[in-house]
């Protein structure tokens, strides 16, 4: 039996490096700690808060979205994050999107609909690029899983402008932040306090703005979150009683043999 | 009895007149009803079922996924995420196939190492082992071409960068590089002909299996104390006996599987696979993924390029003559004391080198992986040929029986009542 043991220990050890190793793998450049923000999306029981997705959502659109793109993203997904089929329609009508061609072989532009994907800020990279200072501004689909540290680092980079450190030398047009690889990003603080009003009474100062719109994005990238873990939960517990049943099977099978 | 017909033992009619014309179900009893198995195997003997249960599920959900991706520079990227959010349940097959990949590599690292340890790549074993080497050639090939598919920025780096090392090669370098891409750089062709070839090689590495499994079927199953049974004391059927340990093995496989599918569906990853590939920015670290760390440590670890790449290639073509390298005749390390320790040290550089694979190729990790590398060859090369000659192995056991029965009264009553005929 000792002998036994020690294998299986040894198997144990290999699948705990694994899981140790592989972050190791992840690029480590200089050492940025995050705050240790919460979310409701942590652990395995979090799910997405609706109310502060939807004070993200609004965020998104009435400040982000003059820059940012959210291509992967229909109106009709809004429904979610619990906006009601009229609040959808309504979202979706309030901008112009280009269609066609008609008849005549012209394109033209109506108001969108819940299948239309969230219109996009500039036509092309080229475009955002011109508007911004020769920086463009990246799609905000996934960028919750882009970004090393998720809701955590979105939110950090939003409340992480300060000016630089002394001697820090910052390139044209540039904005010093703490949690932005290299401390130099094109964006400028893009939040305000009150610069937007929650229909909710929440007082939107720019920490609440960012940690609902850090919510919003990690469920834009991973819309599918509460069903997978709470599928993930049935399906663990069903596979451990599974697994001491198909034991004990194995300990009768093999009594004989002792 | 009826000429051209199989002799079946079946008594179920429509079984038996199947199993007369095409005896499949004899050959299953045969093989794994029937087989006569060493008493004696470990939890690592698991490894091999759970190894062709990785490669089924992969094999399915990569059908499936294959439905709906776009194998096309400008959408691949989408049609991916697209399969996450409007294909039902498509995040579940795609991450449980992104997860699988892991798991696969794991199951199968295991497989390998149990090898190495308890010596099954040693007579008569020797073209078993070498076809598991090709299983393992394949893996790598196909698990990079399909990390290559989802088009994110460490799809594309990486693609660029491996196919790269095939520059380093004089003279014809640039030619095959050229020929691997189908272009002058990692474009739609490269992205296209990935995909073909992610397709067809499971079916190959499904091919490959099948002659890993016939010619243990030959030879038989080493197992932990390396020796071979000497009768049927020491055997028991697959089944129900091997079939019911495997199956508490798969439960605990699938349970760390649906961890990692449910909970940190992205842990194994690298979140710049998020970010859609682009050409004209390169990520700040290249990095494969994890279970091809410690080669890349190999190949960083030599200043020159041809040397790195030689070096990371012979890293595995080592594996391939590595029952000649042994020439211990004792299999399992259990009775060799000295061997045992260079292998377990083995086992910890080889963590290390996947450590400093993943870390930037700066100090102190260059130095440490240049050490790592050298005793990972030296390993091979040096020390186990030595021990070959010089090493004094402990007394082996007269039988399997004999040392794995209790008090060792089991197996001489046991020993009795075979019949001495059936020895082999």
């Amino acid at each position: 039996m000792r002998m036994l043991k020690a294998p299986m220990l040894t198997a144990m050890a290999l699948l705990g490096a694994v899981a140790l190793a592989a972050p190791a793998a992840r690029a480590a450049g200089d050492e940025i700690h995050l705050p240790a923000t919460g979310f409701s999306s942590d652990g395995i029981f979090g799910t997405f808060d609706r109310a502060s997705v939807q004070r993200g959502f609004q965020v998104y659109r009435e400040v982000c979205a003059s820059c940012h793109s959210m291509n992967l993203l229909s109106y009709r997904n809004l429904r979610d994050i619990g906006l009601t089929e009229e609040q959808v329609r309504a979202v979706a009508a309030d901008v112009q999107v280009p269609d066609g061609p008609n008849d005549e072989g012209q394109m033209f532009e109506r108001p969108g609909r819940p299948s239309d994907r969230f219109r996009r800020p500039f036509a092309n990279a080229a475009a955002a690029r011109a508007a911004n200072n020769g920086a463009l501004p990246p799609d905000l689909s996934v960028i919750a899983k882009a970004r090393e540290g998720g809701p955590r680092y979105l939110h950090a980079l939003l409340t992480g402008y300060a000016d630089p450190p002394a001697g820090f030398v910052l390139g044209e047009g540039m904005h010093y932040n703490r949690y932005f690889p290299g401390h130099q990003i094109a964006m400028a603080p893009p939040l305000n306090p009150d610069q937007v009003e929650f229909a909710d009474h929440t007082p939107a100062t720019v920490d609440q703005m960012a940690r609902d719109v850090a919510l919003f994005l990690h469920w834009t990238a991973e819309p599918e979150l509460e069903q997978r873990r709470q599928m993930g939960i049935k399906i663990v517990l069903f596979l451990g009683v599974l697994g001491v049943l198909v034991y004990g099977v194995k300990r009768r099978i093999w009594a004989d043999l002792h | 009895m009826s000429i051209g017909l199989h002799n079946s033992e079946f008594k179920n009619p429509v079984i038996r007149w199947v199993d007369s014309r095409l005896p499949l179900f004899t050959m299953m009893q045969k093989e794994y009803g029937t087989f006569p198995t060493p008493r004696n195997f470990n939890y690592f003997w698991n490894f091999g079922a759970l190894a062709i249960v990785s490669l089924m599920i992969m094999i399915l959900t990569g059908v499936f996924l294959s439905m709906n991706y776009t194998a096309h520079t400008g959408y691949a990227f989408d049609s991916v995420e697209r399969i996450m959010r409007d294909v039902n349940y498509g995040w579940l097959l795609r991450y449980v196939h992104a997860n699988g990949a892991s798991m696969f590599f794991i199951v199968v690292y295991i497989h390998i190492w149990r090898g190495m340890y308890y010596g099954s790549y040693k007579a008569p074993r020797e073209l078993l082992w070498m076809l598991g080497v090709v299983i393992f050639l394949l893996m790598m090939a196909t698990a990079f071409m399909g990390y290559v598919l989802p088009w994110g920025q460490m799809s594309f780096w990486g693609a660029t960068v491996i196919t790269n090392l095939f520059s380093a090669f004089p003279l014809v370098g640039g030619h095959i590089v050229t020929w691997l891409w189908g272009g002058f750089s990692v474009d739609n062709p490269t992205l296209n002909r990935f995909f073909s070839l992610h397709y067809l090689l499971p079916f190959v590495i499904a091919g490959v299996v099948f002659l890993h499994i016939a010619a243990l079927h030959v030879t038989g199953s080493n197992n932990p104390l390396g020796i071979d049974p000497k009768g049927p004391q020491d055997t028991i059927p697959f089944h129900p006996y091997y079939t019911s340990k495997d199956s508490v093995g798969l439960m605990v496989y699938f349970i760390v599987f649906a961890v990692l599918v449910f909970f940190v569906p992205n842990m194994l990853g690298h979140a710049d696979n998020y970010i859609p590939a682009n050409p004209m920015v390169t990520p700040t670290h290249i990095v494969p993924e994890w279970y091809f760390l410690p080669y890349y440590a190999i190949l960083r670890a030599v200043p020159d390029k041809l040397g790195g790449v030689l070096l990371m290639f012979g890293s595995i073509a080592l594996l391939f003559v590595l029952p000649w390298l042994d020439g211990s005749p004792v299999r399992s390390m259990r009775f060799r004391p000295l061997s045992r320790i260079a292998f377990l040290l083995f086992t910890v550089n080889f963590f290390v080198l996947l450590y400093v694979g993943g870390k930037p190729a700066e100090e102190p990790f260059v130095t440490i992986s240049r050490f790592s590398t050298a005793y990972y060859f030296a390993y091979f090369l040096v020390i186990l040929p030595l021990l070959g000659r010089i090493e004094r192995p402990l007394p082996l056991p007269e039988s399997i029986a004999r040392a794995v029965l209790p008090r060792g009264g089991g197996p001489i009553r046991m020993a009795a009542t075979a019949k001495p005929m059936e020895k082999a």
